[in-house]
């Protein structure tokens, strides 16, 4: 009888891995700390035109609309300087089966799934992922396990994730609900090894070659609606794959769109933790997923991560819980779009940060996600304020994660505060060798130039 | 009572406080991982509390304490939120001179 012990298990890791994604990952290792990933990113023998084609053929999604958000930008003029405030878009990747952009993510894994004669995928989710990948698995004729964390240890679940789970169900998958800790992993893997099913991880190149639609498609859309690509696209951060797919898209397209990183300020929060889990407003884009998955990617459910957001990442920008919400309400508001909160992180900060740029730029804003009970700016409000979290109107500089929730008094009391880059990228060089217990080689320093978007001098500076 | 092919959920404690993982907070490591799975019920009848078999909607055969039978989803919008109409009024005010504008 096989030993599930979490020490037996966590150690049978690689072989379960290696059998659930049908990629042997070894192959573009250097044995250093570089990895080949382009070549990784190459295995997966599609093209963009490839992947294009199985989303709207295959599985009838992509091609969501570009809105400007006119009332938006007006209300951002009204709060900038004179001359300022850039045109506002939004890429409504809510109206995408499934109600998220996640599905791109979903529909190239589970294509592939389905070719390599798997019967089933499993994904470890707590997001739109998990209804992304049981609507294309509805479609694909396959059976599907999303295993999700959702509740703390008095039973007490996250609205907005249990929402997720009654969407997964909705289309056809099992839905395995467990309690806070990483350890979720373990059951991941035992289920994997109990099923033999594709691991459908957010993280394997054919997820983010999904995402590449997106970015290819919001400079095509530009192209078209305003004879112009954009000049800054806003992409809410977490595991990073959001904005990594949709900036090789935009690269792709010949695009040179600066693409800017937003998240939610958990800072303080622990991600582990049980007490903490429901004093949280925000379960995805936020400062504890985006700062250890862009500064170590390779924290994942894969080897190596598809999904490197400091090698496209321009700026990063946090905003606060309140202000998202805010946002949410104003985009009801004004613009008559009810959409989720977690989704409109990057609205927020163009919001912000359309107010520093002249009134003839374009920003746009690429993604949207549904909205519905539990997963909506009221819920979460209300859910919040159940906790005991202090929600009131006033600054939001003073919003302390866990104990309030500060709603700008006015608009333009909404920021994008930048994070310090050379940090980041500081950090992921001294992960990285940390890490991997390397001492860089001259090739190890060209990866850690592609990996932080900097170049030698910038390695070699730091590297100490 | 439940009876067989009922659709109920069973819960299991997968993992005891001293098997979890070492790299967790404090708070997380004194209370154990504790999962909850749906499925039909393999047994003829059971009550609640009682150790049972399910088969979930992939085929998996899994074993826990029967806790909720016919389980549903009961999540809603919340109670009312004031600061909600509050900023809607704001920002209309602002772009339009007042809700009644707009």
């Amino acid at each position: 009888m096989l030993d599930n012990s979490y020490s037996a298990v966590m150690a049978r890791k690689n072989e379960i891995m290696k059998r659930a994604v049908g990629m042997d990952y070894d192959l573009f290792e250097s044995g250093s700390i570089a990895f080949d990933y382009e070549a990784m990113m190459a295995a997966t023998g599609y093209t963009l035109e490839d992947v294009r084609r199985i989303q709207t053929e295959e599985f009838q999604i992509g091609n969501t609309p570009l809105y400007e958000l006119k009332n938006l930008t007006a209300l951002a003029r009204v709060c900038a300087p004179a001359g300022m405030g850039a045109r506002i878009f939004v890429k409504d990747e809510a109206s995408n089966l499934s109600g998220s952009f996640k599905v791109r993510r979903a529909a190239t894994s589970i294509h592939q799934a389905k070719k390599m004669g798997y019967k089933g995928v499993i994904s470890a989710t707590s997001g739109n992922y998990g209804a992304a990948v049981a609507a294309c698995a509805a479609k694909a004729g396959l059976k599907c396990i999303v295993v999700q964390e959702c509740f703390d240890s008095k039973g007490v679940g996250q609205p907005e994730i249990i929402e997720k789970a009654r969407k997964c169900e909705a289309l056809g998958a099992e839905v395995v609900q467990l309690t806070v800790g990483p350890e979720l992993f373990y059951m991941f893997l035992r289920m994997l090894e109990e099923t033999g099913y594709f691991n459908a991880s957010l993280y394997t190149p054919f997820g983010i070659a999904g995402v590449e639609t997106l970015g290819y498609e919001i400079a095509q859309q530009c192209r078209l609606m305003l004879g112009r690509d954009p000049d800054v696209v806003v992409c809410t951060n977490a595991g990073g794959g959001n904005l990594t797919g949709t900036a090789r898209g935009l690269l792709k397209a010949g695009s040179k769109a600066e693409v800017v990183a937003a998240s939610v300020n958990l800072s303080g929060l622990h991600m582990a933790s049980d007490h903490q889990f429901n004093l949280k407003s925000f379960t995805t884009g936020h400062t504890g997923f985006g700062m250890p998955f862009s500064t170590w990617p390779d924290r994942s459910d894969v080897p190596r991560s598809a999904a490197r957001p400091l090698r496209y990442m321009d700026r990063y920008v946090t905003v606060n819980q309140g202000e998202v919400f805010y946002t949410t309400e104003m985009l009801a508001a004004l613009e008559g779009m009810e959409k989720g909160p977690a989704g409109n992180t990057s609205l927020a900060a163009a919001f912000a940060l359309s107010q520093t740029m002249p009134k003839d730029k374009i920003i746009v804003v690429q993604e949207t996600e549904y909205t519905g009970a539990g997963k909506h700016v009221n819920a979460q409000l209300s859910f919040a304020r159940s906790n005991g979290i202090d929600i009131h109107f006033g600054n939001p500089e003073d919003e302390v994660p866990g104990k309030s929730i500060i709603l700008p008094s006015h608009p333009s009391m909404i920021h994008a505060r930048p994070a310090d880059m050379t940090h980041l990228r500081t950090s992921l060089i001294h992960n990285a060798i940390k890490m991997t217990g390397k001492t860089p080689t001259e090739a190890d320093i060209d990866f850690l130039a592609a990996e932080t978007k900097t170049d030698r001098e910038f390695v070699k500076e730091h590297l100490a | 009572m439940a009876k067989k092919n009922d659709w109920v959920q069973v819960h299991i404690d997968v993992l005891k406080p001293e098997e979890r993982a070492t790299n967790i907070p404090e708070d997380t490591r004194h209370v154990p991982l504790e999962m909850w799975v749906k499925g039909h019920l393999q047994n003829d009848e059971a009550e609640i509390g009682d150790t049972v078999t399910i088969r979930t909607k992939t085929g998996r055969k899994v074993e826990g304490t029967l806790c909720v039978v016919n389980p549903a989803f009961h999540h809603d919008f919340g109670s009312y939120i004031p600061e909600l109409d509050k900023i809607e009024e704001t920002v209309k005010s602002i772009l339009f001179g007042g809700r009644e504008n707009a």
